[in-house]
């Protein structure tokens, strides 16, 4: 029981910072990328100009740094938690980014968007009810490992 | 007809690279110090598993048929659609992973992947 607690705990934080890391390297990503602008040809040259441009930038930069940490954290919490458990419960962001917006830049929020909002919450609510992990550790003794989770057995040998 | 080949190709190379990733770092086993040195070792191992690179193949494949989409005038109602991701996520963890998606997960998902496509429309 203790375990499991320690796993949630875990697993709860690098949601967090999956979350934070995400939504401001896309956000700052996003700024800095329109800052640039497109390139005005596809042309080798014009390409070449806008990456040098885009390169230049710290905000692209500061997003190309949130991005790296945003893959970093999710790599960490697939080491032990369920993929069909961790992306659904990594749309957290796609709530949090528009209360953030309405509530702090006092931005409009469609009633769309409010509805998607409460869907998202309703959803990550459900699967962070359910355990972060349905199968054994890598390395499992045979044994145990048919006992208590057979899928995740016949998975391996498919190896 | 393009259009919804190049949907489906970013739904599905997008999310079996993500699943190849998770596959890796399964590999690997749960991680349990959280020290720069603990982490690098990981980053480390991670490289040398083919899994990974599949994925970031994958992912790659995925990332560039987003650009040719996005680059196509009036998709703005296709992008909502790549919010299947999420259940083609948890038929993945399923089928391809092992894991055990219970009917309590399920719902989650299905709001979950019905929400961002709200958001993304609206």
């Amino acid at each position: 029981m203790a375990a499991g607690q320690h796993l949630r705990g875990k697993t709860a934080v690098l949601l967090v910072l999956m979350v934070v890391f995400g939504s401001s390297g896309d956000t700052l990503m996003g700024k800095g990328m329109r800052a640039v602008g497109p390139p005005a040809e596809w042309r080798a040259a014009q390409v070449a100009g806008f990456l040098t441009h885009a390169a230049l930038s710290p905000v692209v930069w500061m997003g190309f740094a949130c991005l790296l940490l945003f893959f970093l954290s999710y790599m960490l919490v697939l080491t032990w938690a369920d993929f069909s458990f961790v992306l659904p419960a990594s749309a957290a962001a796609y709530a949090v980014v528009p209360l953030l917006g309405h509530f702090f830049l006092g931005e409009a929020v469609s009633a769309v968007r409010w509805a998607g909002v409460v869907m998202i919450t309703l959803g990550v609510g459900l699967v962070g009810n359910t355990p972060p992990r349905t199968t054994l550790p890598a390395p499992a003794s045979g044994e145990a490992a048919s006992a208590r989770a057979p899928a995740a057995t016949e998975a391996a040998k498919g190896d | 007809m393009e259009i919804v080949l190049f949907v489906c190709l970013v739904v599905v190379a997008g999310t079996s690279g993500e699943m190849f990733v998770s596959r890796a770092m399964k590999g690997i086993g749960e991680v349990t110090s959280f020290r720069p040195g603990a982490i690098a070792r990981v980053v480390a191992r991670s490289l040398v598993e083919p899994w990974m690179w599949a994925g970031l193949g994958m992912m790659a494949l995925a990332f560039f048929c987003l650009l040719v989409l996005l680059s196509r005038a009036n998709v703005s109602f296709v992008v909502p659609v790549t919010a299947l991701s999420y259940v083609m996520a948890a038929l993945g963890g399923r089928f391809f992973l092992g894991e055990q998606v219970s009917a309590g997960r399920w719902v989650g998902v299905c709001l979950v992947c019905l929400g961002v496509a709200l958001v993304w429309a609206g």
